[in-house]
């Protein structure tokens, strides 16, 4: 006997599935009741004599509207029990631990904050919310892991996020679920839970050259974005200390939130989103950097924002 | 009882050569014509199932390359979608009866119906030529950026072939309006006309606005693909959602372009075979148009988790919830119609409540998954494959089926052999089943679609599937061979052998080319029985 | 049947009259243009989505379109538009010759229009504004983003431009009729339906004038 449920290890998990056996019951339900309907008229009133008709119903707008009103009922049920789940699913908790997620065809890089990069395998610690933020670089990926119930697709020039709660240690099937390319079915791997005290010991014990952070702003020097993004107001780009979070007035009077996506786009696009106050004078980076060291750069400017003194 | 014998004049033998087919502007040698096509495109597609089917057999890809299994499930769909689901029932069916049901002696426009068979004959060509230049590996769905700039198969000559085959739906959704709107026998106002026509009406509506969409946009990934234009280029600021967004548009009510034909289909059945008039038959009616203008409010549902915003979501899946309420409706109508009928067990019955039973579990299920917090977890997944095969063949292909038993008599003139009809509608049900009810275990154990390879736990749930396919295999080929053999051996089935109310029973089997003798004077509603005498002519 | 014998040489056998045949092929023709509608209405989607992301690109696009020939070529079909429905009334009227001669200017503006058309696509491929490897643009900063903007400029006006040729082979099958009288006082509906035809292509012209040529020019 196969099974007939998947692993639950995530807090979203149980939520999931309280909604889907609420999901049978109404199917099973109906599924029977047409069924059984449909074979007892058909057994009852069979056709008797050649010539026999049926007894002349025009219809009844009673039953109409009971059949009407019942069952978007019951949907209105569903879609405010669905969209509860939903909304809990993309409402991270504010304190998650941040791990940014590559895709390209045909495997899955993770890069932890301080340093430590996998492939195809992720280890988390049990019991403390993750948010994976996502993007690729080629075509269309999904990160999917069953047992979280959680999925997301994982988009070229973006960046999305899915969270999960572990609640289990285990070895977990993770699935690309979005189809790409010929070795689609390969791009798969697992997600290791483990107990807090045995995730820091693997931490501790993975080859590291630095965080994010300090590899961005390694980067940082290195592309020169230094002379102008200066800690103080001389440069001639705007200051990025503070940044990340905020509010940016833009030319034009737009405002924009400087998110993730804002900073990727002003690396690759400068052109497109201009701070008020500033010349058009930067030039683009598309084709120079690799999302991996975006999100270097973009997780440097993060930092900026906590550090004291700014970096030189 | 006296022999039946048929009529000395009808459309079938007015001409033989292959020009008098060819040439034809007769809307029901159309039919025929396009009958033959998608039959060939049917057991083309299905040949791909198949070898899908056995690869899975074990978790390993032992049978076929990946290379090969990405291109075999993309041209399972695309076939299939595109040239057989999507033309079933409209272009063989919908052409042979709609004259026929409104009393007309064609179609408004012969010519253009005759074009748009060679259109999509020809759309056919240029898939079959990708087919042939090594296949296509995108998917049916042909996702952006993979199709533009990643994959390395013959995309341009599959995308030319839907953009063509686009206009045949197109044209045949145009004749159908007209010649509803403008063609009706005298007296045969809109609510006295079959509830067939009236879901051909709505998927017309569909047809014509939803297609042309999809054409522009295979369009676009054609210019960026061959001439690098941007449009979904994330390296220039383009969108790639924004391709899912376009195609979807069309692709969500395209669903409705399979199923509600299928409806009309089932609606007819139930009265004829019940004898009795269909219970609510404005509730259905209306409930076919509702689905044909929610069906294009939908479209967001197929994006949950493709980084549209949490409100989209939340306003798409409330509108496919409400897309439910009219399928629903005509579910409990059609059951109530059963009720003090008087029921015969004929094939065609068979398949109706076949339709009906699985056509309910693919609605439900449906409900599953416009719920969004749980279509995350499914979505991508068997759950999804085992959902839509329980509308598109559970639904669709039963319907089809049914029709074409229905009207064969009407079509050929002759019976086929009933219980070998019957036993074989058994087999296609079980076949069914055991095919796809599995799928939605596995879908929700999290197997992803689309793989070629997969973990060895999902082996059990993947064998019976198999299992099942290649009983519905068989059960498909049974009829192609006796509906063949009927046609020259089968007995003569008279003008009207169900007793069924109708115009197009009323003339006689196969119909003479100008279909009436004189144009039929309608003054009854639909489904009246008993049928008054004059209506039972041999 | 052969041997029915038609009321009207122009009547088609499937219908009973003149006047059923009439309003089936002027209803088929409004079907066909509300297909058109959303054929183009994708690549309108398409424009105003990428137009709310990106103003500046849109508009400094905008500003390298040729003014004088977008607004030359928008007088030309309005005139052309004019000459048509002038047709449309002598065909009513039973006026062959005017007809015929309605016919031809109609048919002559719409090369005008190609002609000019054709002038700005080798200006643009000149000044490499065509989409692809050799693709340039000033500002560098926006050459993605005006990418965008110039993919859809000439697919755009490219499918117009097909409209505008598949309407100029209508035409000639009209004066074609015209000419050797199939068209009568009684049975004009062919040219009316072309007309309908023509007049939506104009129209379609009408909203891509100021999208791609006016909207943004002086930011």
């Amino acid at each position: 006997m196969p099974a007939l449920f998947p692993e639950s290890a995530s807090t979203m998990a149980s939520r999931v599935d309280a909604l889907y056996f609420f999901l049978i019951a109404v199917a099973v339900f109906f599924s029977v009741l047409i069924a059984g309907l449909i074979v007892y008229f058909a057994v009852r009133y069979r056709r008797r004599t050649p010539e026999g008709v049926g007894v002349n119903i025009h219809g009844g707008l009673l039953l109409e509207i009971a059949w009407t009103v019942i069952p978007a009922l019951i949907a209105a049920v569903i879609f405010v029990w669905g969209a509860s789940v939903f909304f809990a699913m993309s409402r991270p908790p504010d304190e998650t631990l941040n791990i940014y997620v590559v895709g390209k065809q045909w495997m899955w890089k993770f890069q932890h904050l301080d340093g430590q990069r996998e492939i195809n395998e992720l280890h988390v610690p049990v019991g403390r919310a993750v948010k994976l933020i996502m993007t690729s670089e080629d075509v269309i990926h999904d990160v999917f892991v069953p047992a979280f119930r959680v999925k997301a697709d994982v988009l070229p020039g973006r960046y999305t996020n899915i969270w999960f709660q572990a609640t289990k240690p285990g070895r977990y099937h993770l699935f690309c679920a979005e189809y790409c390319g010929t070795r689609h079915s390969g791009m798969i791997g697992e997600v290791i839970v483990m107990e807090p005290s045995e995730y820091e010991a693997w931490l501790s014990g993975s080859r590291v050259e630095g965080s994010l952070a300090s590899t961005g702003e390694k980067l940082f020097q290195d592309l020169a974005c230094i002379t102008c993004h200066r800690a103080d107001t001389q440069g001639r780009g705007p200051v990025l200390q503070g940044l990340f979070g905020k509010t940016v007035q833009l030319q034009g009077g737009e405002t924009v939130v400087a998110d993730e996506a804002y900073i990727r786009e002003s690396i690759l696009r400068p052109a497109a989103k201009i701070t008020a106050g500033y010349q058009p004078i930067m030039p683009t980076f598309q084709g120079l950097i690799s999302e991996e060291q975006l999100l270097e750069l973009v997780e440097y400017v993060k930092s900026l924002n906590t550090q004291q003194s700014p970096a030189k | 009882m006296r022999t039946l014998v048929l009529p000395p004049h009808h459309y079938l033998n007015d001409g033989y050569g292959i020009k008098s087919w060819l040439l034809t502007r007769d809307h029901k040698r159309i039919a025929l014509l396009y009958l033959a096509a998608i039959t060939f495109f049917f057991f083309l597609g299905g040949s791909f199932a198949v070898l899908i089917r056995l690869e899975l057999v074990t978790p390993p890809g032992d049978l076929v390359s990946d290379e090969t299994y990405n291109k075999l499930f993309t041209m399972h769909g695309v076939i299939m979608v595109f040239f057989f689901l999507i033309p079933s029932i409209p272009s063989t069916l919908g052409n042979f009866l709609v004259p026929l049901m409104i009393g007309a002696k064609d179609l408004a426009f012969p010519k253009l119906n005759l074009a748009s068979w060679y259109i999509y004959v020809l759309g056919g060509l240029f898939t079959i030529y990708a087919l042939v230049t090594g296949g296509v590996d995108t998917g049916w769905t042909f996702y952006t950026p993979y199709s533009t700039v990643s994959s390395t198969t013959s995309v341009i000559p599959a995308a030319m072939g839907i953009f063509i085959t686009g206009f045949s739906s197109i044209l045949t959704g145009l004749n159908f309006i007209v010649t509803i709107h403008r063609m009706r026998a005298p007296g045969m106002t809109w609510f006295r006309m079959p509830l067939f026509l009236w879901s051909i009406y709505a998927t017309s509506l569909i047809m014509v606005l939803g297609t042309p969409v999809l054409a522009i946009t295979m369009l676009l990934v054609a210019a960026e693909r061959v001439l690098h234009f941007g449009f979904f280029d994330p390296a220039l600021g383009g969108d790639p959602v924004l391709f899912q967004h376009l195609f979807w548009f069309y692709s969500h009510p395209a669903v409705y372009i399979m199923v509600l034909p299928s409806m009309g289909v089932v609606s007819e059945i139930v009265a004829a075979f019940c004898r009795k008039q269909i219970f609510g038959y404005k509730f259905v009616a209306f409930a076919s148009m509702a689905i044909a203008v929610l069906g294009f409010l939908v479209w967001g549902h197929h994006l949950y988790v493709a980084g549209e915003s949490v409100y989209a979501a939340m306003i798409f899946s409330a509108l496919s919830f409400m897309v439910a309420i009219p399928s629903a409706v005509k579910v409990f109508n059609w059951t109530a119609t059963m009720y003090k009928g008087s029921i015969s067990w004929k094939t065609p019955m068979l398949y109706a409540m076949g339709f009906i039973g699985l056509f309910t579990i693919g609605g439900l299920t449906g409900l599953f998954i416009a719920a969004v917090g749980f279509d995350v977890h499914v979505t991508d997944t068997y759950f999804i494959i085992a959902h839509f095969h329980y509308i598109m063949v559970g639904g669709a292909l039963m319907g089809y089926l049914g029709g074409l038993h229905y009207w064969w008599p009407k079509i050929s003139g002759r019976l086929y052999p009933e219980s070998l009809a019957k036993l074989s509608a058994g087999i296609i049900f079980l076949g069914f089943n055991l095919t796809f009810f599995p799928q939605f275990i596995l879908g929700y154990l999290g197997m992803p679609r689309r793989y070629h390879a997969y973990p060895p736990e999902f082996q059990v749930l993947n064998v019976l599937s198999s299992a099942g396919a290649s009983i519905l295999g068989v059960g498909y080929l049974i009829p192609m061979a006796y509906l063949m053999w009927s046609l020259r051996y089968g007995k003569i089935a008279g003008a009207n052998p169900w007793g069924a109310s109708g115009l197009e029973w009323t003339t006689t089997s196969p119909p003479p080319t100008e279909n009436f003798a004189e144009t039929p004077i309608v003054t009854e509603e639909p489904y009246t029985y008993p049928l008054r005498a004059e209506a039972h002519l041999g | 049947m052969a041997e029915i014998v038609h009321p009207s040489p122009a009547l088609a056998h499937q219908f009973d009259n003149l006047e059923q045949q009439k309003e089936a092929s002027t209803l088929g023709m409004w079907v066909f243009l509300t297909t058109e509608v959303l054929f183009f209405g994708g690549l309108f989607v398409t424009y105003c989505i990428y137009r709310l992301w990106y103003p500046a690109a849109f508009a400094a696009g905008s500003r390298e379109m040729l003014i004088w020939a977008g607004a030359t070529n928008t007088a030309v079909l309005i005139t052309s538009s004019l000459t048509m429905a002038l047709a449309v009334h002598a065909a009513q009227t039973g006026n062959r010759r005017l007809l015929m001669s309605f016919l031809i200017v109609t048919m002559l503006l719409g090369c005008v229009f190609l002609g000019i058309k054709a002038f700005e696509y080798h200006t643009e491929f000149a000044e490499h504004h065509v989409p692809g490897a050799a693709f340039e643009f000033q500002p560098q900063a926006l050459r993605q983003n005006a990418q965008l903007f110039f993919s859809l400029y000439f697919v755009m006006t490219g499918l117009h431009a097909l409209h505008m040729i598949i309407g100029l082979g209508l035409m000639s099958f009209m004066l074609w009729w015209a000419w050797n009288g199939t068209i009568t006082k009684e049975y004009y509906n062919p040219i009316e339906v072309s007309g309908l035809y023509w007049h939506f292509v104009d129209i379609v012209w009408i909203f891509l004038f100021p999208l791609l040529y006016l909207i943004g020019r002086h930011v």
